[in-house]
């Protein structure tokens, strides 16, 4: 769950990025997928990128893991430059793609070794290391298996367990959980907040799923347009919003009333927004504050009838920044830049 | 379920102690070897490419005339077996554009391992199919009026060896270049492929054909192949057939690679 920890921004962070850009080019159109951004990640993070497609999420991710080129701007990671350094870049960072890392006519057991191959461990090594991997994630029996045969969830769980190889202590993981059933989407994420907690392994991730970010990440850099529009831990993002307190009342009149007297209590910091006999406060401490401005309308002869109490979501927060909510931006999400950096 | 990894927490402000990284040979190898591995799991999977030649042998080899110094079969046996390597060798880019789907490609452009390992590897994996289907067909072929030399037969492979490397190189290079649109991969090893085997007169002698036509043969590196895989497969050793042969196979092996590895550099 959430943890109001507060992020430790070491001295040297791991990731630093400054006026990071990137343009594609598409049907003679210039799309600015990434605009300017300024960003530090610190050793043991666990921060997640949120915003809808096409934000810039996974174009970032990209820029950060070497597979393409800033149109301008700096980027450094492990300490080492994204451009003047790639192969030190790779050396130093796992990375887990939107699509599978196993080639889908190998074997897992296959991959997993020709990874650790690459990273430079001992034949003994890799395959002691692969078996411990599919181990932990429950793959043991199908690591002789094509990887085309594999489930989605399988799969999944092979990609990560491929990225974690050489034991990254940095690990990006591009939309690690899109395509999963809720129950394999839960497992992942419990995969992962230990890999964090057990390992101290900084972790970067991208979703566009509000549950994602809240439940697993410390950190929650919010993006949309490429740009970085929020930047805090998901429960300090949210308790500057508020809760949401929803007030029924028997007619029109006494709901007026009862939000007149609902802005007198709860003073300037809340907001009161009445419909027809429903009266609607977004206040910080909301929830707290509920039981007394329900006593207190009784006093004065106005019963409250129904009442419904709930705290902000990261999607309240994006519609405050951004006056659309993520669900919708999502939901119709056409123009997709981060397809245009998949595709560039 | 327990991702329980064992190393100790160690962090340094920069990985001050990366592990020493395989050089370019021992990553080519470990491309090498990861693409033939779906290859030794699963033999049949060569046969693949050897459906149409099979077809081929099977269909044209009853039509073949009489000639007077050993049998048709020696003569038409070489261009099948160098239609083979430039079948399996230009489809082997499909592999490739299936990773691009799929996404392991991605995940290997962001290993440690070299731009220029990925694409040598894969290409020099082309020989050990090229081999296995060589050996098929001569397999199938020899208790036929076929004669074997097994010394020249060597040679001639070694030839086809390099040609394959070089053909499987610009398929891979049309693969990256056609990214994740499958359709135009196909198109263009389709559009090209047939004119090639055509033109090398692989499975009609191009002997009295026009002049436009030979001379379309005579740009094609394929033809010098064919000719010096024929003489060979003869038990005969005519040194200039032979060195065009490899000339021609050298040559596409070079410009296969050049343009894989430039390809293959600008993959992202």
């Amino acid at each position: 769950m959430t943890t109001t920890r507060t992020h430790p921004r070491a001295a040297r962070p791991v990731i630093r990025t400054e006026g990071l850009t990137r343009h594609f080019t598409r049907h003679k159109a210039t799309v600015e997928a990434v605009r300017g951004l300024d960003l530090e990640v610190g050793r043991g993070e666990l921060v997640a990128f949120l915003g809808p497609n096409g934000a810039g999420k996974s174009t970032t991710l990209r820029l950060l893991t070497t597979l393409i080129e800033p149109t301008s701007g700096t980027a450094e990671v492990a300490g080492y430059d994204v451009v003047r350094q790639r192969r030190e870049v790779r050396r130093s960072i796992g990375y887990v793609g939107q699509g599978n890392a196993a080639g889908h006519a190998q074997r897992g057991r296959d991959e997993l070794v020709s990874q650790g191959r690459a990273f430079g461990l001992s034949r003994a090594a890799a395959y002691a290391r692969a078996e411990e991997l599919l181990e932990s994630f429950d793959l043991t029996e199908q690591a002789m298996r094509p990887v085309s045969t594999l489930s989605g969830g399988q799969r999944r769980r092979l990609d990560v367990a491929i990225g974690l190889v050489h034991t990254p202590t940095l690990l990006f993981l591009d939309e690690p959980s899109t395509g999963l059933d809720p129950q394999n989407r839960v497992n992942l994420q419990e995969q992962v907040r230990r890999l964090h907690d057990e390992l101290g392994t900084t972790i970067v991730l991208t979703t566009h799923y509000l549950e994602e970010a809240d439940a697993i990440a410390d950190r929650v850099v919010v993006i949309d347009h490429g740009r970085v529009i929020a930047d805090d831990t998901a429960s300090r993002l949210k308790s500057g919003l508020g809760d949401l307190v929803t007030l029924g009342f028997a007619t029109e009149t006494e709901a007026t009333t009862g939000a007149w007297h609902a802005d007198l209590a709860l003073g300037s910091s809340a907001e009161v927004v009445r419909e027809g006999t429903v009266v609607r406060v977004r206040a910080p401490h909301g929830a707290d504050a509920a039981p007394g401005l329900v006593t207190e309308l009784a006093w004065q002869g106005i019963p409250v009838t129904r009442m419904e109490v709930v705290s902000a979501t990261l999607d309240d927060v994006f519609l405050e920044l951004t006056g659309r909510s993520l669900r919708e931006t999502d939901a119709k999400s056409e123009s997709d830049t981060d397809n245009e950096g998949a595709a560039a | 379920m327990t991702a329980t990894i064992e190393t100790p927490v160690v962090l340094p402000a920069r990985e001050a102690r990366l592990p020493k990284p395989p050089g370019v040979i021992a990553d080519t190898w470990n491309v090498m070897v990861r693409e033939l591995r779906p290859v030794f799991r699963e033999p049949a999977s060569v046969l693949f490419a050897m459906v149409q030649p099979l077809v081929f042998l099977a269909l044209f080899a009853p039509l073949l005339p009489e000639v007077e110094d050993g049998s048709a079969l020696q003569w038409f046996v070489p261009g099948i077996i160098a239609m083979t390597a430039l079948m399996g060798a230009s489809f082997t880019g499909a592999n490739l554009t299936q990773e691009i789907v799929t996404g392991s490609h991605e995940r290997l452009l962001v290993s440690p391992l070299s731009r220029s390992s990925l694409l040598v590897g894969r290409a020099l994996k082309e020989i050990v199919p090229m081999l296995m289907q060589a050996a098929i067909i001569v397999a199938v072929v020899t208790p036929f009026s076929f004669d074997l030399h097994p010394a020249h037969l060597l040679v001639g492979v070694l030839i086809l060896a390099g040609f394959s490397v070089g053909i499987g190189a610009l398929s891979f290079a049309l693969a990256l270049v056609s990214k994740d649109q499958e359709w135009l991969f196909w198109t263009v090893q389709q559009t090209l492929i047939f004119p090639v085997l055509l033109l090398a007169g692989v499975l009609l002698p191009l002997e009295g054909a026009p002049g436009w036509l030979q001379f379309g043969s005579q740009l094609n590196p394929l033809t010098y192949v064919v000719d010096a895989e024929r003489a060979l497969f003869a038990g005969t050793f005519p040194v200039d057939t032979v060195a065009y042969g490899a000339l021609a196979s050298l040559l596409v092996a070079a410009f296969g690679l050049a343009v894989g590895l430039r390809a293959m550099r600008s993959s992202s």
